[in-house]
């Protein structure tokens, strides 16, 4: 008897657990469909009595908001491919290769995995405003500020490098005996064998820059270039008033990565919690 | 790292030598131009005056004394200290709580856990949108949850005084400054970072508590523990790594908090009285606000390393030496 009691004390703890967790997005919802009258009511209404859809267009052509999502997903993609080559490439070297100053090269990297983005932001406009071949400003307010610096990742390296030092020695041996170079060897046997640690770097890379946000502030200054984080939050605070609006606005940019991760939860979550978090 | 050959089969051939630089060359390339020279020159920067990305004249150790005689530095480092001091607990806290309840055997574990993470996978910006609305003083949720409950509704966002202040003042206390806590507004974006987070924590936790061995479980049971018992000496101290680890990330992370902050206090951010300036918003405003120095705000961001550098090595020196049971 008591310890179904206890059950039940659980359950409910954990449902409440569940409904602060989902009620945001509820309310995010909810005031997304309602109209200048009912934003003004007080104490709010639990549910749109009139849902005015026209808050989602009326919200996507306010600012260039499909421009926004062009630019993340261009700049996004760009850094997946680039991170998924360069983690890559870095990684095979790092673990079936020998050579002078390899322990060095690895823990010269590792290193910079202990100093936050804050950190080195300001002197990385620094750097980028000087750089040749942008427009007035150097990189900033290009898209290659957004994507170069972003290509490498050091833990996409250590995880990939974790993974390919499973593999048996014996691999390399009979692969070099049956005439394998190291590129083939790298293309044919070691990525098809990585299929669930590539996987991760991906989604990984993917979400981390999508949700991104001190960077591209800093980084950009035109609606051409700003990715979707920047743009919603410059919407807010020109439309700080504007409630259906923006809630319609914070629904439409969650929702491809929310129904990713619908699809995808396990592998989203796996990936996320391996590769740590940024703000 | 197994043991292999001095040079492995594949580097045989004309190449051989050159060819693990080639693969390398990439990553190098980019690691080292626009991570350890940005990390590397941060130093430097905080040596000059900069205005935006323009070096201008040597200036010696001047932007640390400037630093250190602003007293808004001062209140946002409070801030921070605060904030840092409130999310860390409350996360770490709820989440064991949760990764506790959700183990083993629960039914639609898979349910809750997806649930509680959905926050980790939504942005910060939209995040803070709808916290923002539930915080509003008019037309919020929180206030007319509290109304409900016959409360009176409170500033949230826009109060400036301290918590503890707020709670002891209806019985006629009055705190020294220092003692007032941290203010509502900031305590509100505390609340909000920790929802966010909570679901990551869980994620690690009960990935923490499989990995203790049931047969611990069992002989406690044996042996007559009750179930706090059971939690206190044999949960507890095995988790111990896991939980180290748990809030020295939640740390590092909350030093670093500038989202929420950017979107949901003020105008101006940083409000009410600056009560909830943290020290990344700090750099931010010094550093790209108009009238910015680049090389004050450098100076900034190195007193935030030399935080964050130590938390990082006092994990590494407690995790070489203790943590470890198994």
């Amino acid at each position: 008897m008591k310890s179904l009691r206890r059950n039940w004390a659980v359950h409910l703890m954990l449902v409440v657990g569940a409904i602060s967790f989902l009620l945001p997005f509820y309310w995010m919802l909810n005031t997304s469909l309602k109209g200048p009258t009912e934003l003004a009511l007080s104490p709010p209404s639990w549910w749109p009595a009139m849902p005015r859809f026209e808050n989602y267009p009326d919200a996507w052509h306010a600012v260039p908001f499909p421009r926004y999502f062009l630019n993340t997903i261009l700049v996004a993609g760009s850094i997946v491919v680039g991170v998924v080559v360069t983690s890559g490439l870095s990684a095979f070297a790092f673990s079936f290769f020998r050579f002078r100053g390899r322990e060095g090269m690895f823990n010269t990297f590792l290193s910079t995995m202990m100093v936050p983005e804050p950190v080195y932001i300001i002197s990385s406009y620094i750097l980028l405003f000087n750089l040749p071949g942008g427009g007035r400003d150097g990189w900033i307010d290009n898209y290659s500020a957004l994507i170069v610096p972003w290509l490498a990742h050091v833990f996409s390296i250590f995880l990939l490098r974790q993974h390919f030092l499973s593999f048996p020695p014996d691999l390399v041996d009979a692969a070099v005996i049956d005439g394998c170079g190291p590129v083939r060897f790298l293309f044919s046997m070691v990525l098809p064998l990585s299929k669930a640690a590539l996987t991760t770097v991906c989604l990984f890379t993917f979400i981390n820059t999508w949700n991104s946000f001190l960077w591209p502030l800093v980084m950009t200054n035109s609606d051409s270039i700003r990715p979707i984080q920047v743009g919603l939050a410059f919407f807010a605070s020109e439309q700080g008033t504007e409630h259906g609006l923006m809630m319609a606005a914070a629904v439409f940019s969650i929702a491809p990565l929310l129904i990713a991760y619908f699809f995808a939860q396990k592998q989203i979550i796996e990936s996320l919690t391996h590769t740590g978090l940024k703000g | 790292m197994p043991d292999r050959e001095p040079v492995s089969p594949l580097q045989r051939g004309r190449w051989g030598p050159w060819m693990p630089w080639l693969f390398l060359a990439p990553a190098a390339l980019i690691i080292f131009t626009f991570r350890i020279l940005p990390i590397v020159s941060a130093l430097g920067v905080s040596f000059f005056d900069a205005s935006f990305g323009k070096v201008r004249g040597f200036v010696g150790l001047a932007q640390y004394q400037k630093l250190f005689a602003d007293p808004d530095f001062w209140q946002s480092m409070g801030n921070t200290l605060w904030f840092v001091a409130g999310s860390v607990p409350l996360s770490v806290g709820t989440s064991l709580l949760f990764a506790m309840m959700l183990r083993r055997g629960v039914r639609f574990l898979g349910l809750y856990r997806t649930i509680y993470f959905l926050p980790v996978v939504t942005s910060f910006v939209a995040v803070s949108m709808v916290w923002k609305l539930i915080f509003h003083e008019d037309v919020g949720l929180a206030n007319s949850v509290l109304r409900v409950f016959g409360g009176h509704g409170l500033h949230w966002l826009s109060e400036s005084t301290g918590i503890f202040e707020l709670a002891l003042a209806r019985f006629g206390v009055d705190l020294p400054t220092w003692a007032e806590g941290p203010s509502l507004a900031l305590v509100c974006v505390i609340i909000v970072s920790a929802w966010r987070g909570i679901g990551y924590n869980v994620v690690i936790f009960l990935a923490g508590l499989q990995n203790i061995p049931e047969h611990y479980y069992e002989a406690a049971r044996i042996d007559g523990a009750g179930r706090f018992g059971i939690f206190r000496n044999v949960t507890w101290p095995l988790l111990t790594p896991t939980t180290f680890y748990v809030v020295v990330m939640t740390m590092i992370l909350s030093f670093q908090v500038f989202a929420p902050i950017y979107l949901m206090t003020g105008p101006p951010v940083g409000g009410p009285l600056g009560t909830t300036s943290v020290i990344v918003y700090y750099l931010f405003e010094k550093g790209f606000d108009a009238g910015g120095n680049m090389g004050y705000a450098s100076a900034v961001a190195l007193v935030l390393f030399a935080i964050i550098l130590a938390l990082t090595l006092f994990q590494r020196k407690v995790v070489e030496k203790r943590v470890h049971y198994a």
